[in-house]
């Protein structure tokens, strides 16, 4: 249920400008993953390479391989959805679909694949919904709209969509940077359940986040405004928080980041 | 600042935020004169539509009395005749067909086209068909008309022989000619003129598909078509309701075009394609110059009823909205 991530030399593009260079580095199954830096740094546009979501925007493409347990996604013949449907992503903003129900929102993703018998669909939206710690919050309203929820909900709501169709990875993009403390906890929380089956990813502009959550901590930064992004060090989160080996790593964990 | 000018200087003397003493109401005349123009023009809606409503039915009234045959089941049109005699079936049927046979048409190929202009189609490209889809809006409707008339009605002759000949077991396509003016014909046209409006609403409402939306769905693992089915119709069902509803306005009261398209029979008749076809506005435009008082009191008994046909299918555009409100965010 988990797979390892390989990117060799990934290169993104908006149009002709590069906002990721030869991005170069393997993510391990089952565990979770932090992207930090400065905004701008391309870290997200990295995660959005991971399950081709970058190349949805116009003019937007990819470069380089990335590899999910040696497949590479970016071969010509690899259909673009499946690789969508094993990499899973949460966004920024939670972003439950307005028009449907709680239940629809949870199960877009199956009848996506086809799936369309009722037990089915009722026990899978019961599995993802529990795995997303919102269950007992909305087992009795299950028929409401999905926009009805609070902020921090929705987004579980959105955890719930996402691994609803049983994805090997789940991205998150600052899934948090919308969310209260509250509800930033039982995000955090669920991460650190989800990595038993998942391997995760996350791009946050929260340290203490990163810390607390992940195990391994990649830092992405620019040199200056226009530059591409570029992952500048890359180690287990410990290290990185403790005894970074790049002075630039450094400055920015510690607040000296110029 | 000294005690003094904390006293003596006027409001606003010292910048927006008001260091001094707070004014006394000077602003609210003006947010007062406001808001009773606001109000004033909102109410203008109100009693232009009851006057309309007055008129309608004041000047209805007398030719009512005078009709010797049922107003409501009775097809045919002897308003000038002593005793009159007319009825508002076979148009307001004519009326209703005509415009649901327009939508029919027209509806899933604006749709298709605004898809295509949001969502498929290369920037430039859908800019420059956008421009051409404005300019057909900007045709009048006289030339619609007379295009359809002159030079339309020949293919559709054609098309119409076909049908018959192919698929003449359908009772709609059991008209064996001669092929003119049918109501095929008027509608066809019809939904070209439709065409425009419900495309360039609908365009608006598929733009306005919040990006999240969609890559929502494109994570999941969605093909574009998917897509658009699990993220821009859902959310933009409400507005295309209100596009055909538009159309259909449009539809309801087109007059002249289909003056000059249909063949002015009055008869219920489920005959596509036979010389026939006639509706309430088509009937007003092609009678009136003719009519005497009783005769043009009885048209505007009949533009009553129009008028009445086009607010039932308002408020039930509105009901059907209104009803799915708490899906899409309180906003429609």
């Amino acid at each position: 249920m988990a797979k390892r991530i390989e990117a060799v030399n990934v290169s993104a593009y908006y149009g002709s400008f590069r906002a990721i260079d030869n991005i170069t580095m393997t993510i391990e199954p089952k565990s979770v993953t932090a992207l930090i830096g400065p905004s701008g740094c391309g870290k997200s546009t990295f995660l959005r390479s991971i399950n081709r979501m970058h190349e949805v925007l116009p003019g937007a493409k990819v470069d380089g391989q990335l590899m999910i347990d040696g497949q590479n996604i970016y071969d010509r013949d690899i259909d673009v959805t499946a690789v969508r449907r094993t990499i899973g992503m949460v966004f920024q903003r939670p972003n439950p679909f307005p028009t449907m129900s709680i239940y629809d929102n949870v199960v877009a993703g199956l009848k996506l694949n086809g799936v369309r018998r009722k037990a089915a669909l009722d026990d899978a939206c019961e599995k993802a919904l529990r795995g997303a710690n919102l269950w007992n919050e909305v087992k009795d309203r299950l028929n409401r709209p999905g926009a009805g929820l609070s902020g921090g909900q929705q987004q579980r709501l959105c955890i719930a969509r996402a691994i609803a169709v049983e994805p090997q990875v789940v991205l998150m993009d600052e899934p948090c940077s919308a969310l209260d403390p509250i509800s930033t906890l039982a995000i955090e929380d669920l991460i650190a359940e989800l990595k038993n089956q998942y391997t995760i990813v996350i791009v946050t502009h929260n340290m203490q986040q990163a810390a607390r959550v992940s195990d391994r901590t990649g830092f992405f930064s620019i040199d200056s405004t226009g530059e591409p992004g570029r992952l500048i060090e890359y180690d287990d989160t410990a290290k990185i928080f403790t005894n970074p080996s790049v002075k630039r790593t450094e400055d920015y964990i510690t607040g000296r980041f110029g | 600042m000294s005690q003094q000018s904390l006293t003596t200087t006027p409001a606003g003397a010292q910048g927006a935020g008001g260091g001094g003493a707070l004014p006394r109401g000077s602003r609210l005349g003006a947010e007062k004169l406001f808001r009773g123009l606001a109000t004033a023009a909102g109410s203008t809606v109100l009693v232009i539509i009851v006057a309309i409503a007055a008129f309608l039915i004041v000047q209805a009234v007398p030719a009512l009395r005078a009709d010797s045959e049922n107003f409501f089941t009775f097809q045919s049109w002897f308003a000038n005749d002593d005793p009159p005699k007319f009825g508002i079936a076979a148009i307001a049927f004519g009326t209703v067909l005509t415009s649901a046979l327009a939508l029919i048409m027209a509806v899933p190929v604006a749709l298709g086209i605004a898809l295509c202009l949001t969502h498929y189609a290369h920037r430039r490209v859908a800019s420059t068909l956008g421009f051409f889809i404005d300019l057909l809006a900007a045709v009048p409707s006289v030339v619609f008309g007379l295009w359809g008339r002159d030079y339309f009605r020949g293919p559709v002759g054609d098309f119409s022989k076909f049908l018959h000949d192919h698929f003449g077991w359908i009772p709609l396509f059991g008209g064996g000619g001669p092929y003119g003016n049918s109501i095929l014909l008027g509608s066809i046209v019809l939904a070209i003129m439709v065409l425009p409006i419900v495309t360039s609403l609908s365009r608006e409402v598929f733009a306005q598909t919040p990006a999240q939306n969609e890559e929502a769905a494109l994570a999941l693992g969605a093909t574009k078509w998917e897509m658009i089915r699990t993220a821009v119709l859902p959310y933009g069902k409400p507005g295309i309701i209100a596009s055909v509803m538009l159309g259909l306005g449009r539809a309801l009261g087109e007059t002249i075009a289909l003056a000059l398209t249909l063949g002015a029979v009055y008869n219920v008749s489920f005959d596509l394609l036979g010389t026939g076809g006639n509706t309430i506005a088509a009937n007003i435009a092609l009678k009136f110059a003719e009519a005497n008082p009783t005769g043009r009191s009885a048209l505007i008994a009949s533009g009553l009823v129009l008028f009445a046909i086009t607010l039932v299918v308002n408020m039930t555009a509105r009901a059907i909205v209104y009803r799915r409100r708490e899906f899409v965010g309180g906003a429609a």
